[in-house]
């Protein structure tokens, strides 16, 4: 189930905006492509990144992956929660397995990002 | 693929990478129980007086002393000690041996096999007709003995039985890929399905490649095509124990090498962190270049990261301070005593 409030990129992130703050993170899908997570780097906090840049990495038991941001902002935060318990990724993609949030965000960036509905053609194709 | 399993190409098969998840299904096998298709490996049978010989020629460790119904690790050496296969070989009854390969090398096991035989020798490969289930962990020797009906527990460690069982004739190994108590179930092709069937109804974890890998890795076990390799002998691969055959292909070269002494040596390190090293990563002392990572990966029983790589000899002691660059980071890794789990009962 693809939750209706969020937009997504065609690289599997999802972002949230609330009160100005954008918690970003990865889709069921891209977990379930993914494997057991088992380690998040962390991403340099307070930093600026526009749209595209490497957000962070996750790695699996198979394999590696860049997180991209999907708008440009400033790195506020990373979810602690991921430090000792990657494994949230998998189990709650779109809930207590937030990976960032940014601050500032240039609003006119998530007119470039997918709708649910949207998403969730680009996954099927 | 009906039960979910995630399908990859592994060698020219199609293989469940994992079905529910790979640390889910490693801590089932460590805990409990679980299952592999192994159905893709190579089997060959060699029959005759003379298939004793051939095979000890053949196969790097001592063939001559196999007695019936019981099992051997062993290489596939060419002339120049180089590790062709490692394989493991079953006396079935003295005229009878059966041999079990990696899946990837079976025509070239099957050339190499029917280069060196006599003619007295007949030769098989049944790797098509006959399958093979392998059943993994403490509960194994419970859960198998009830489906098959037979008292496995007086089954000692590398040895093999041949029973009737659902219907149809098996032959049952204690032996394994996963430093767990474990049997390797070989049956009919047709019959796997059902087989397999039964045991997830008993309780096994149907586990995948994932959690192969990640089980083999910890309990120290090479892998064909990473540590082992044509380009390393027995002797770099810390493996002469199972080099001790009389008279077998590629012997004068090892003892060379034993002699003068190799230029690499296999070293198992320990990452402190969850972030892994993976096969082809560089390996670095003192800022240069000292090696090559063979293998890696996220070890769910000790919640870090291990692997496997060839360095020169003077840094494969335990202890040894290792730099892995994994093109994301550079990781620091530690020579440390194998197996990197404590070591299970079998």
């Amino acid at each position: 189930m693809i939750p209706k409030n969020l937009r997504f990129t065609k690289d599997h992130e999802w972002i949230k905006v609330e009160d100005g703050k954008a918690v970003v993170g990865i889709t069921d899908f891209a977990q379930s492509q993914l494997g057991d997570v088992t380690f998040v780097e962390t991403p340099k906090l307070n930093s600026a990144v526009k749209a595209g840049d490497i957000l962070t990495s996750v790695e699996s038991v198979k394999a590696a992956s860049d997180i991209f941001a999907p708008v440009s902002g400033t790195i506020a935060e990373m979810n602690p929660a991921l430090e000792s318990n990657p494994e949230l990724i998998n189990s709650d993609p779109y809930g207590n397995g937030w990976i960032c949030a940014l601050t500032s965000i240039n609003a006119a960036d998530m007119d470039n990002l997918l709708s649910p509905e949207q998403y969730a053609e680009h996954i099927k194709g | 693929m009906a039960a979910g399993g995630r399908v990859i190409d592994f060698s020219g098969w199609l293989l469940p990478v994992q079905y529910k998840g790979i640390i889910d299904e490693h801590n089932a096998v460590r805990n409990a129980v679980g299952i592999f298709d192994t159905c893709h490996m190579g089997r060959f049978i060699l029959e005759g007086s003379t298939a004793r010989a051939d095979l000890s020629r053949l196969i790097s460790c001592d063939v001559e002393s196999l007695k019936p119904m019981r099992c051997r690790y062993g290489f596939f050496l060419n002339e120049a000690g180089g590790i062709l296969d490692d394989v493991i070989v079953y006396n079935l009854d003295n005229e009878k041996f059966m041999v079990v390969a990696n899946a990837g090398t079976r025509s070239k096991d099957e050339e190499w096999i029917a280069k060196h035989i006599q003619p007295d020798t007949t030769f098989k490969n049944v790797s098509d007709e006959m399958g093979k289930v392998d059943m993994q962990g403490p509960q194994s020797t419970e859960i198998i003995s009830k489906l098959l009906n037979y008292d496995f527990s007086s089954l000692k460690y590398f040895g093999c039985q041949e029973i009737d069982a659902l219907g149809t004739k098996m032959i049952v190994s204690r032996s394994g890929y996963t430093g767990e108590t474990g049997y390797e179930i070989y049956a009919d092709a047709a019959k796997m399905e059902e087989i397999w069937d039964v045991c997830v109804s008993a309780g096994a974890t149907q586990c995948g490649l994932g959690a192969r890998d990640t089980l083999r890795l910890e309990s120290a076990l090479p892998l064909y095509g990473h540590e082992l390799s044509e380009n390393v002998t027995p002797v770099e691969a810390v493996a002469t124990r199972y080099a001790g055959g009389k008279d077998y292909i590629g012997k004068a070269a090892v003892e060379k090498i034993m002699k003068e002494g190799p230029k690499v040596l296999l070293a198992g390190f320990r990452i402190e962190g969850r972030r892994s090293a993976r096969h082809g990563d560089p390996v670095l002392f003192n800022g240069e270049e000292a090696g090559k990572v063979t293998s890696g990966s996220f070890a769910p029983t000790l919640g870090c990261s291990i692997g496997f790589a060839y360095v020169k000899p003077e840094l494969a002691s335990i202890g040894t301070s290792l730099e892995i660059n994994t093109g994301r980071a550079v990781l620091e890794g530690k020579v440390v005593e194998l197996p990197f789990v404590s070591k299970r009962s079998k």
